[in-house]
């Protein structure tokens, strides 16, 4: 069977599997459609986290990120790991006890005001919206890719798609089919890399295979790695680092407590049906996000590896020479998958030199040695292009493996897209059916109603995310960390307080929020323009060098406004009046497990 | 709030407290500030620096959980706050 006709077989029946369940688990109340009735069992309730969790992002993008940056990638896997040992201590049990179904109405009762909960929806709104944009488009390039459909056909398709089982299944139908869309995507990243590291190392453990030795060689994999990539003037795979030690530091605390306040992730922890489940949920989460997040630094290492491989002849050699010329593969002679991905734009060759043959090193490197050899050589330049974000989806493909692997990468990036969108939706919609209309404007609204209104909202949120997803602004590719360093400055702070402090009241949170988040924006805005429009940037103001705050880059920053949310809540608690003491019986009353009730609605 | 409230909320702070410094130890720790320290100490072909980064300290976090979540049950037990 050919690969066209294996792509589709392989993603249509996944595609019938997701609506197949949610006809099954559709919704009937709205405690169905915000929370799944609140008993799921935390075992599911785990997988569907992981697959609300794992989005494009982490599926196609994270490997390539950590094979670029080597070392410094970890920041990625232990900040958007690390984030749940916050979640499971700090904050899921606790509001599960709380009882209510979104954030923005816990801040609400919390901060004895409806200005709390509006500016909860801002923050969350500003965080769920520009992370959702970066589901559609990679939908629209998993489609393109694989499907030979265009662009926006893909997309028009997940909009379809994603409507049918969200709108209709709400969290009930949304859990359900995030099992089955956990079990497709994680296949879709395991099987590939199996399947390599045995090629690589003979060890079919992927995360084992990492620290094993190179089939062929007396060297480990990542000793190997080292030797080529330093060889071709690349910083040193097991120790390079983004920036400073600083940055890499704030980075990966922004993106932790940037996990711990995303607002689709905190909503599951109310669909399980008591304060000891929430406690469970989180490490059941992490068990299932490990699974892919521990294979990934394999993937990476593994897929940079077969790259430099493929393109010189000296890496697989003893003591080979990487700039003897007949050890440059003939550009006549690449392999077919370059063909293939040369026609996307993502993968791009040019001949600067003339040799006929492909020449693939750092040439900004600053090693003077190197540059001598690479002089003496004849190169005139890296001749090779890779975007980052085709190392998940061509490695099969570079590995030489079957066509159904291939067709299952492809099945696995659509399900981790659409679970995470249809995730962002659901908090989308419910900040504004519920929060808003009935939790601000239209008290006396009645179940049906509220119901009708969120399965509104979705549908219109759909076709915004749509339609971003169709014109993706410029800033498309950078939003998701933003989306983490939004979530950091502004939720985790305001829910954290509201839970370890009795005396913090609706002044100092709604203060600190606002400066949390206004000082990252602030931040983002000096070095990506202001509201991203390019020409706006302002970093002259600040002597004009980027990451001016201690060599913080903007995509670390929400750790620092983080602290200025605290420290401005504290500051304006002390001179505002106190809160009121039945606020303070109930933060008390959040403490202890007992008399955890059903989440509801009612305000 | 009465004294076995107040013991059980200070049991459990020193508990996320004492959860936390591990936390931190191996991620912040001896995944990025001592890192290049480790590295000299090797775990099969890793090198342990390079190991927490990109694995450990993942490890580490799922175990933190679950004894979490086991010596929370124990205290909702032992100061009676447990659900039914």
């Amino acid at each position: 069977m050919g690969l066209q006709t294996m792509t589709y077989l392989v993603v249509g029946l996944t595609f019938a599997l997701y609506i197949g369940i949610a006809v099954w688990a559709r919704a009937g109340s709205t405690s169905e459609f915000y929370s799944a009735g609140g008993n799921v069992s935390p075992v599911i309730n785990g997988m569907a986290i992981g697959a609300d969790w794992m989005s494009a992002a982490s599926f196609i993008s994270m490997a390539g990120l950590i094979a670029n940056m080597g070392f410094g990638g970890g920041l990625f896997l232990m900040g958007w790991t690390g984030g749940y040992v916050l979640l499971a201590m700090l904050l899921a049990p606790y509001l599960r006890k709380f009882g209510k179904y979104t954030v923005p109405s816990f801040m609400k009762t919390r901060y004895y005001s409806n200005g709390a909960a509006l500016v909860g929806v801002l923050c969350l709104l500003a965080a769920s919206l520009t992370y959702i944009i970066g589901q559609m488009t990679g939908v629209g390039v998993a489609f393109s890719r694989f499907l030979g459909v265009s662009n926006s056909t893909g997309i028009y398709i997940g909009m379809a798609i994603v409507f049918m089982y969200a709108v209709f299944g709400g969290m009930k139908g949304i859990t359900y089919t995030q099992v089955a869309q956990y079990c497709v995507l994680i296949c879709a990243y395991t099987v590939p890399a199996i399947f390599i590291s045995m090629q690589l190392t003979g060890n079919p453990i992927p995360q084992l295979g990492l620290g094993s030795g190179f089939v062929g060689t007396d060297m480990s994999l990542l000793a190997k790695l080292d030797q080529v990539v330093t060889g071709l003037g690349f910083g040193k795979y097991t120790t390079q680092m983004p920036g400073s030690m600083l940055n890499m530091f704030v980075y990966t605390v922004s993106l932790m407590i940037g996990t711990a306040g995303l607002p689709h992730v905190i909503m599951r922890f109310f669909t399980v049906a008591s304060v000891k489940d929430a406690r469970y949920s989180a490490g059941y989460a992490l068990i299932f996000i490990a699974l892919l997040y521990t294979v990934a630094p394999s993937v990476a290492a593994m897929a940079r590896l077969n790259l430099h491989a493929t393109i010189n002849k000296a890496v697989m050699q003893t003591d080979g020479d990487y700039f003897a010329p007949e050890n440059s593969i003939l550009a006549s002679e690449r392999p077919e998958w370059m063909h293939r991905w040369e026609v996307t734009g993502l993968l791009k060759f040019t001949d600067k030199n003339g040799d006929g043959r492909i020449q693939y090193y750092n040439e900004k490197s600053k090693d003077a040695d190197f540059q001598a050899k690479v002089a003496a050589a004849g190169w005139k330049g890296s001749e090779l292009k890779v975007n980052r974000d085709i190392m998940v989806l061509a490695n099969p493909e570079i590995a030489m493996l079957p066509n159904w692997v291939i067709a299952l990468v492809a099945a696995g990036g659509l399900a981790a897209a659409l679970s995470t969108a249809a995730g962002l939706l659901l908090a989308i919609s419910s900040a504004i059916s519920h929060d808003l209309f009935k939790g601000i404007w239209f008290r006396d609204m009645s179940e049906g109603q509220e119901l009708m209104a969120g399965k509104i909202a979705m549908a219109c949120s759909i076709v915004v995310a749509g339609y971003l997803g169709l014109n993706p602004p410029e800033f498309a590719a950078g939003t998701v960390a933003i989306a983490f360093g939004l979530a950091a400055s502004s939720i985790f702070p305001c829910l954290m307080m509201g839970i370890f402090s009795k005396t913090m009241n609706k002044q100092g949170a709604i203060a600190g929020m606002l400066a949390g988040i206004g000082v990252t924006m602030f931040y983002v805005f000096a070095h990506k323009g202001f509201l991203f429009i390019k020409g706006t940037e302002y970093l002259g103001l600040f002597g004009g060098k980027a990451n001016f705050f201690f060599g913080i880059s903007p995509n670390a920053f929400g750790a620092i406004g983080a602290l200025f949310n605290f420290a401005v809540a504290f500051a304006v608690k002390n001179m505002t009046p106190p809160v009121p003491d039945d606020i303070a019986q109930m933060v008390e009353d959040v403490r202890i497990p007992r008399g955890s009730k059903k989440v509801d609605g009612a305000h | 709030m009465d004294n076995s409230s107040k013991a059980y909320w200070k049991e459990t702070l020193a508990l996320v407290r004492n959860m936390l410094i591990i936390w931190f130890v191996v991620s912040y720790g001896c995944g990025i500030l001592f890192a290049p320290a480790l590295n000299s100490i090797h775990l099969g072909g890793y090198p342990l620096g390079f190991w927490f980064a990109q694995q450990g300290s993942i490890y580490a976090f799922i175990a933190l959980i679950f004894y979490y979540a086991r010596a929370m049950g124990k205290l909702d037990e032992k100061y009676d706050v447990h659900e039914d």
